[in-house]
């Protein structure tokens, strides 16, 4: 459904991206892995089209993205750190999303209702806690039933049960057949919400294949600590990147 | 387009600095409007008021706006819309904010004590400068990626045009006295849209001096609509210019 | 009132001498003009019907009152001067008088006077000629509601609208003058009055006066000529209640006073001219009651003018309130209303406690380059202007008005 076909991305001296090749499928769900700054979010970002790549092209729907922006109506966004207009009230922001995208007419309003943010409709973003900016953010990522569902870092700042009913619906679009990226650094998340795992490491891809083949060349029995093991062989040579990897 | 400028504006003008800010022009206005007897003092003493305070906070608030928006302009990039759209939006939310608070700030009190045709070129100069400073401030923020310099960069573009650049006018008209220099000042005045503002209310204001300048060049600029046309025009570019390259720097930068 | 007199003083004059032999003649445009003119008796009246008279040189020598019923048209057909008169207690009334010759070598004049007395010229519309009228060794002349258009694009294609040259005792009121050289020029005039009349758009003074002494102008409006007003070399002139207006241009000034003694400007309104008043050489003028107002320089007072006095002017919105090409100031500067005054009023007196200065540093500079001009009212100009009022330095420091007033006078 999506492919990242070797883009590279440099920012000043930092080589961010080098060389990706990526194939994200209907129906999977992926976790995107790896320390911080080896390109998780400008690799997201340039999906999204707010980071332009040096070279190489991402297809949607075979596709390409460059120059076009009616195949974001297909992806819901949820960011990191969701900031919005500090004077705008929580239901005008809903109500300016969804003037954006005036062809949708059925809205999924699992989130909106579980969060419960009808009540809270008439506060101003500004006035909100983080949590509750994040709850916003994750609800406008459903809210228009998108065929792809890019998180970055969702449950970051919910508290605990606002990221058990995130999770669960989550699962719920999984079961669906949607596709989903999601980075995250609680490992245990991951392993949950994905069957996909890719690693990047130093603006390369280290490992791209299913979670289940990630715990057989590890040797690891669990998702964490096989990870674990990938983030050490990262710190020797990386010769043997391109053995583990089987894209 | 315009439902992301609607809700772009909806959001600045209900900030509370829009609010401070054309409450502070009124109250300079009506301090003004009091303390002088006549119309043309009062078009004198607001224009050197707007002159100097006017770019400032256009560069500055245009400037914090920038970045305290980008997370917002980040989302919006996320969504269906094309970039073009989302620059204008923001860049005219602010340039609308600025004018508005002049025009209210300004213009209540002119509703009510009157004007004449200075004040309201006065209140046209001070929405144009506005445009073109937050034109300064939204390239001096797509070029960076510092908010700290970003606003370093607007306010050395401000004390450039409304100080150091009349100075070095006047160091270079001072040096070569002797020789014909109509053209190249009056072409020098134009490379500076503050200049441009002033000079539209200088001829407002003092018409009688101008011409006395023995200059036959300078006569036909300000007796004419010549020189209205062409110091209009010249604003005009300056407004268009840097929004045209913050907008391709834009179109072409990474969130 | 003055007007009135004078017409009743020469009707009387006329009555006295031919009134029983006086008759009036009608005549129409084909009528051999001069030889009736000649065969007329000595305070005849010559009636002309409405039509277009073309004449050339018509000459008068004797005492007549020429009426034109209707406005006739007498047309010079663009030779040499149409009417030319050397006598007394003639009147013109009622004519509308175009085409003179354009030469410079006779000053051709719709009317032309030498040595007369006694004469009117009233009511006439002159279109088109080089002088509009011209007096030359003239005395008790009243010229009054003539309207007087040229319509030159250069100076040295026309010459002055009312001209007088070595005459007295006359009156010119309500004219109005447009288009000519100068509007009216006196030169060797004595004891004259210039009242109420409207003379713009003259291509070089409004009113040109030269060693014409003991006159008064009382007003007048003098609007958008070339130069404005020149005063030059005479002494005990009136100048009262006028309106010097929108005088425009490189040296174009409301008032110019070149060499003038023991004179009153007074009560005198200056509007929109590059230069309110610019002297040199003068001395003994006392200013008062004066209005500046929109000036580029309300004054420029040459350092050859001494004991000179402002008194309880109003000077306001202008650019420049003053400036000199030098330091020494002999003249009198006080109580006037400068509305550029920032000083207080403790004692609550009216009069500023802090004396004012005049003339401030930019306008030194803009007299030195002159496009400097270009920079004023900057951000940058300002600050140098407020940093020489607190550390005086480059401008006259003798040049003060040690008790402005507080508010402006009402002058109007």
């Amino acid at each position: 459904m999506i492919s990242v076909n070797s883009i590279s991305k440099k920012f000043g001296k930092q080589q961010v991206l080098h060389d990706f090749e990526l194939r994200f499928e209907a129906g999977h769900s992926y976790a995107v892995m790896g320390p911080n700054g080896s390109g998780k979010t400008t690799l997201i970002k340039s999906i999204l089209g707010m980071v332009l790549p040096d070279s190489g092209e991402i297809l949607v729907d075979g596709q390409s993205i460059q120059g076009h922006t009616a195949y974001r109506q297909q992806i819901g966004y949820m960011p990191q750190i969701g900031r919005y207009p500090s004077n705008m009230k929580i239901g005008q922001l809903f109500s300016m999303m969804k003037d954006m995208r005036p062809e949708v007419k059925e809205y999924d309003l699992d989130l909106v209702n579980q969060f419960e943010l009808e009540m809270i409709k008439d506060k101003a973003m500004g006035t909100l806690s983080g949590g509750t900016r994040q709850k916003v953010s994750a609800a406008l990522a459903f809210l228009f039933q998108p065929k792809v569902l890019i998180l970055d870092e969702p449950t970051a700042g919910l508290d605990p049960i606002a990221v058990e009913i995130l999770k669960a619906k989550i699962q719920k679009e999984r079961k669906e057949g949607k596709l989903i990226l999601i980075t995250s650094h609680i490992l245990n998340d991951l392993e949950e919400l994905t069957d996909q795992a890719i690693y990047l490491f130093e603006g390369e891809v280290f490992f791209n294949d299913s979670i289940e083949s990630l715990k057989e060349i590890t040797g690891e029995g669990r998702f964490s600590p096989a990870i674990a093991k990938l983030m050490q062989w990262t710190l020797k040579k990386k010769t043997s990147t391109k053995s583990l990897t089987h894209a | 387009m315009l439902k992301l400028l609607k809700y772009a504006l909806y959001d600045i003008l209900k900030s509370r600095f829009a609010l401070i800010y054309t409450f502070f022009l009124f109250l300079i206005a009506v301090s003004v409007y009091q303390i002088s007897d006549d119309l043309g003092k009062v078009s004198l003493s607001l224009m050197n008021i707007l002159i100097m305070i006017v770019p400032l906070i256009a560069a500055v608030f245009a400037t914090t706006h920038f970045y305290n928006n980008l997370e917002f302009i980040e989302l919006m990039l996320a969504q269906p819309v094309k970039r073009i759209q989302v620059f204008l939006s923001q860049l005219f939310a602010v340039i609308l904010m600025l004018s508005l608070s002049i025009l209210i700030g300004f213009g209540l009190p002119m509703l009510v004590w009157g004007a004449d045709s200075g004040l309201l070129i006065l209140l046209g100069v001070g929405v144009v400068l506005s445009a073109v400073f937050a034109g300064f401030a939204f390239l001096a923020s797509v070029m960076t990626r510092d908010k700290a310099k970003a606003i370093g960069v607007s306010l050395a573009l401000w004390i450039y045009f409304s100080l150091v650049y009349d100075g070095l006018v006047l160091y270079l008209i001072y040096s070569f006295a002797d020789y014909p220099l109509e053209k190249p000042t009056l072409a020098l005045v134009l490379l500076n849209p503050v200049d441009l503002g002033r000079i539209l209310m200088l001829m407002q204001l003092d018409i009688s001096a101008l011409m006395g300048y023995t200059g036959a060049f300078f006569r036909q600029f300000f007796s004419s609509n010549t020189g209205w046309l062409i110091a209009s025009s010249a604003l005009l570019i300056w407004i268009v210019f840097p929004n045209w390259i913050a907008l391709k720097v834009f179109g072409k930068r990474d969130f | 009132m003055k007007t009135q007199l004078c017409i009743l003083i020469s009707l009387i004059g006329m009555l006295s001498s031919n009134w029983l032999w006086a008759k009036e003649v009608v005549l129409n445009p084909k009528d051999p003009i001069q030889a009736t003119i000649d065969r007329a008796k000595d305070g005849d009246t010559l009636v002309f019907l409405p039509g277009t008279y073309k004449l050339n040189s018509i000459v008068i020598r004797k005492p007549l009152t020429l009426i034109g019923k209707d406005y006739p048209v007498l047309d010079g057909d663009g030779k040499g001067n149409v009417l030319l008169i050397a006598a007394t207690h003639v009147t013109i009334q009622g004519f509308k008088i175009r085409n003179t010759g354009k030469s410079n070598m006779d000053d051709s004049a719709a009317i032309k006077f030498f040595d007369s007395k006694n004469c009117i010229i009233q009511d006439n519309i002159l279109s088109d000629t080089f002088f509009g009228l011209h007096f030359s060794n003239s005395s008790n002349l009243t010229i009054i509601n003539n309207v007087i258009h040229a319509e030159a694009i250069r100076e040295f294609e026309v010459g002055n609208g009312i001209h007088l040259w070595k005459c007295k005792n006359s009156f010119i009121g309500g004219n109005q003058v447009s288009g000519h050289r100068d509007g009216i020029y006196l030169e060797f005039v004595t004891e004259t009055q210039v009242k109420d009349n409207l003379v713009q758009k003259n291509m070089r003074y409004g009113l040109h006066f030269m060693f014409a002494h003991d006159n008064s102008y009382i007003r007048n409006t003098f609007r958008n000529n070339g130069a404005g007003v020149a005063v030059m070399y005479t002494k005990n002139v009136l100048m009262q209640e006028n309106r010097f207006e929108e005088n425009w241009g490189s040296s174009a000034y409301g008032l110019l006073l070149k060499d003038i003694r023991d004179s009153k400007v007074v009560n005198n309104y200056f509007f929109k001219n590059t230069i309110g008043i610019y002297m040199e050489g003068s001395s003994r003028i006392e200013f008062e009651n004066n209005d500046f107002r929109q000036n580029g320089w309300a004054l420029k007072l040459m350092a050859s003018c001494d004991q000179n006095t402002f008194l309880a002017n109003n000077f306001i919105q202008n650019t420049f309130d003053m400036s000199s090409n030098g330091s020494v100031v002999l003249n009198k500067i006080t109580q006037n209303y400068w509305d550029k005054y920032e000083g207080y009023d403790l004692d609550r007196d009216q009069i500023g406690d802090v004396p004012y200065r005049p003339i401030n540093l930019y306008s030194v500079i803009v007299e030195k380059i002159p496009s400097a001009v270009i920079l004023w009212r900057s951000f940058m100009v300002t600050l140098l202007d407020r940093m020489e009022k607190i550390l005086p330095t480059l401008t006259p420091d003798q040049m003060i008005d040690e008790s402005p007033k507080m508010k402006a006078y009402d002058l109007s």
